[in-house]
């Protein structure tokens, strides 16, 4: 470890000379990464329930640095948490370099050697990718081949070990892929407007076993297979995913296989779309670590089939993927009422309509003397067309926006949810929750940079909190400078002294690739999700500095 | 001055390199790394450091499904705007319709906007018809796992690069706020001018 991280920064180091002395290695050179920093100064809150934090100021940063010459790319990542942020794993703390690599491209063949990141197909039976705002990053350490025998044929291969953190799990990753698209590889479909490509994958994962109790797998293998279709106006995307059985922590030591189905289809033209897509998961958690739980050494990638909100109330109680079972359904609609139409204004309305619904799978005993999900059993039956009794997610949401003038524009957002707190936080006893949500983000151009935007929200429901309001103002000089203040309030909490004002005030600088915001006030607690994957944030209060640039 | 400061790093590197960087604990070397950071932030005072430099080549998908090198993107020697987006991304959705407002303007002085979205398989499936209801008329790609957006350095959307007519990164900048699509206009016009 060491002496690698002495060669690749010995390397880089030689290389940043030539490159900072000017242009005499001409175009082949290229020298490029990025820097982000968030740093926060805690105070503790008692009624919003903020800790103590003992050493006031937190820290969670890093940096990436690549390098290319001609055909070579060599890269690295320091990261440094000292100590992690509130709502990040306490394992991250300390400082290193988890991520280096080199790689070798040609026009038709890779070859990384190092760290690197992965996905075949949609990620069901392997996804290694980093999100640092979630504190997720499950780069593999190895070796990772592409190679295109055939235009349109694509080949993969990679072995590896798995980040955890500043170490590696205790398991081995092998996979291959291959990928063939059609219109490429015949000629003479070359032109068609239908074009037609499949995919095949597997993986294999390696881990010893060490239980006193049961004889576990300690190779498991997971293959899926998919096929995507693009038409003039119609598209179509399946995969299929299927895991041997592959008893963990996270589904209770039962020997049951997994599987995976997901498809989505969508008819569109200009000014319309429409979007129709469903999944079924069993049992389909995938970890190089079968002791492992919450975001740690996932293999695979269980996308939720819900739409992803981003204003802050609308995001409140967000869906997370259930692996151990559900099934999915999502449909989506959007269009543009056309400009000058009835409906449509001077510029045009686009409208939007959504919704999704997550539900159990049907768990039957596999006999009368076993309780299903017993450990060191086959855990349950389940036919896979029903649907269990539990609804775990809901949502219908309704988004229109429509620029009145060239100063004014406005979006208005309208959603119903159900929530099921007991399945996607872990809880036995809350009550499902049932909220209406309304939020109006109003933007107004003072002169040709200047503009006001304006944001209203309302959470309304009976359970968990009660209802919330929230409000925002925001000032922006483009493109540089924004100033904000905002409140969210908790006005309908059923205890009184939890009726709290969470108020912000935020100003930030953006110079073109380099962006440095700070803010000074209170935090809820809530739940981040990036593409269905979650971390929880506790409730903070205090200043906080985030510094991103790009060079 | 600039050559200087360039001369001065490189003595200092090479100093640290030759004489110390295999007896260096890891904290030293960590420290290391921390100052050619600081310089590359320096650097960028002047210049950024993608500055002058081509897209590097890598393959994306359209929304058709085809597979394209980024190597093949040109606009018959006219600068564009290569934009990274997200579907869930709301100041990426106001940039994109904010561009599509005055994308009369650019097409009539020849410029173009590729727009390469980095949705995931949670949402990229949506991307077609979302792009298609809008009535959206630009350039888009794919950028499933995040490939070409890593190789392009960027941290996070929307971040876009206005590129010339020879292929070269000439200016970046992120986040999104009213009013910058003009700002965009006016520097893809600056730079026609310059060629």
């Amino acid at each position: 470890m060491k002496f690698t991280w002495n060669i690749i920064s010995g390397l880089l180091i030689c290389l940043l000379p030539v490159f900072t002395s000017g242009q005499n290695m001409g175009d082949d050179l290229r020298i490029w990464g990025n820097f982000q920093m968030d740093a926060q100064y805690y105070q503790p809150d008692s009624l919003i329930g903020a800790p103590e934090v003992p050493e006031k100021i937190r820290m969670n940063g890093f940096a990436n640095l690549n390098l290319s010459y001609k055909n070579v790319t060599v890269g690295l990542r320091y990261e440094s948490y000292q100590n992690p942020l509130l709502g990040f794993d306490s394992r991250y703390k300390g400082s290193g370099v988890p991520y280096r690599f080199a790689t070798y491209k040609e026009e038709n063949l890779e070859v990384t050697v190092g760290n690197f990141y992965e996905q075949y197909g949609n990620g069901l039976i392997l996804r290694s990718y980093v999100e640092p705002n979630l504190g997720i990053d499950n780069s593999l350490d190895g070796i990772r081949l592409l190679y295109r025998p055939h235009t349109g044929i694509t080949i993969r291969t990679l072995i590896g070990e798995q980040r955890l953190f500043f170490e590696k799990g205790p398991g081995i990753v092998r996979g291959a892929d291959a990928e063939l698209n059609f219109n490429e590889v015949f000629a003479r479909f070359e032109d068609s407007p239908n074009r037609w490509s499949i995919g095949v994958s597997g993986i294999s994962k390696y881990q010893r076993d060490q239980d006193p109790l049961f004889v576990l797998p300690e190779n498991v293998a997971a293959f899926s297979g998919r096929i995507n279709f693009s038409g003039k106006a119609l598209a179509f995307n399946a995969e299929y995913a299927w895991k041997v059985n592959d008893p963990s922590a996270e589904n209770n030591l039962i020997y049951r296989p997994g599987q995976a189905l997901i498809v989505s289809g969508s008819y569109s033209f200009s000014g319309f779309g429409l979007l129709l897509s469903a999944k079924r998961i069993d049992n389909m958690g995938f970890r190089s670590d079968r002791n492992a739980t919450g975001n740690d050494l996932n293999i695979n990638y269980l996308p939720a089939m819900t739409r992803q909100h981003t204003y802050a109330l609308t995001a409140m109680y967000p869906y997370a993927t259930q692996p151990n079972g559900e099934l999915g359904f999502m449909a989506e609609t959007n269009f543009k009422i056309p400009a000058k139409s009835l409906l449509g204004g001077p510029y045009g309305t686009n409208v939007t309509i959504n919704f999704s619904w997550a539900n159990a799978i049907d768990k039957n005993p596999v006999n009368d003397t076993i309780n299903v999900q017993q450990a060191g059993t086959k855990g349950y039956n389940s036919p896979f067309f029903s649907a269990g009794n539990q609804k775990y997610f809901q949502d219908m949401n309704v988004e229109i926006s429509r620029r009145f003038s060239r100063k004014l524009k406005t979006t208005l957002i309208y959603m119903n949810q159900f929530y099921n707190q007991n399945i996607i936080e872990g809880y036995t006893t809350r009550e499902n929750i049932k909220a209406h949500i309304l939020a109006a983000d109003i933007q107004y151009r003072l002169r040709a940079r200047r503009s006001l935007r304006g944001e209203i929200q309302h959470l309304s429901t009976q359970q968990e909190n009660g209802n919330w309001a929230m409000a925002l103002l925001e000032y922006n000089i483009a493109p540089h400078w924004f100033f904000a203040l905002s409140d969210q309030y908790n006005y309908g909490n059923p205890e009184k002294d939890k009726q709290q004002h969470y108020f912000s005030v935020s100003a930030g600088y953006t110079q073109k690739g380099n962006r440095f915001s700070l803010s000074y006030g209170k935090q809820r607690q809530g739940i981040i999700c990036v593409g269905g994957v979650c971390r929880v944030v506790p409730a903070s209060s205090g200043l906080s500095l985030s510094v991103t640039s790009t060079f | 001055m600039r050559h200087y400061f360039y001369i001065f790093i490189q003595g200092m590197i090479k100093f640290v390199l030759f004489f110390n960087i295999f007896r260096m604990t890891y904290k030293r070397q960590a420290g290391l790394l921390l100052l050619i950071i600081f310089l590359s932030l320096l650097n960028m005072q002047f210049v950024s450091a993608q500055s002058g430099k081509k897209i590097p080549p890598h393959i994306l998908a359209t929304l058709d499904g085809e597979n394209i090198s980024s190597s093949a993107f040109e606009n018959d020697g006219k600068p564009y705007i290569l934009s990274f987006w997200a579907t869930w991304c709301n100041p990426c959705m106001k940039e994109l319709s904010a561009l599509d407002e005055i994308y009369e303007e650019f097409k009539d002085q020849g410029f173009k906007v590729i727009a390469v979205s980095t949705d995931d398989a949670r949402t990229h499936a949506n991307v077609l018809p979302l792009v298609n209801g809008r009535g959206w008329e630009f350039e888009f790609y794919r950028d499933d796992n995040g490939d070409f957006r890593r190789a392009m350095g960027v941290n996070m959307v929307p971040h876009t690069f206005v590129i010339n007519g020879n292929g070269e990164i000439v200016y970046q900048h992120t986040a999104f706020y009213d009013g910058m699509e003009w700002e965009m206009l006016e520097k893809l016009e600056e730079i026609a001018a310059e060629n």
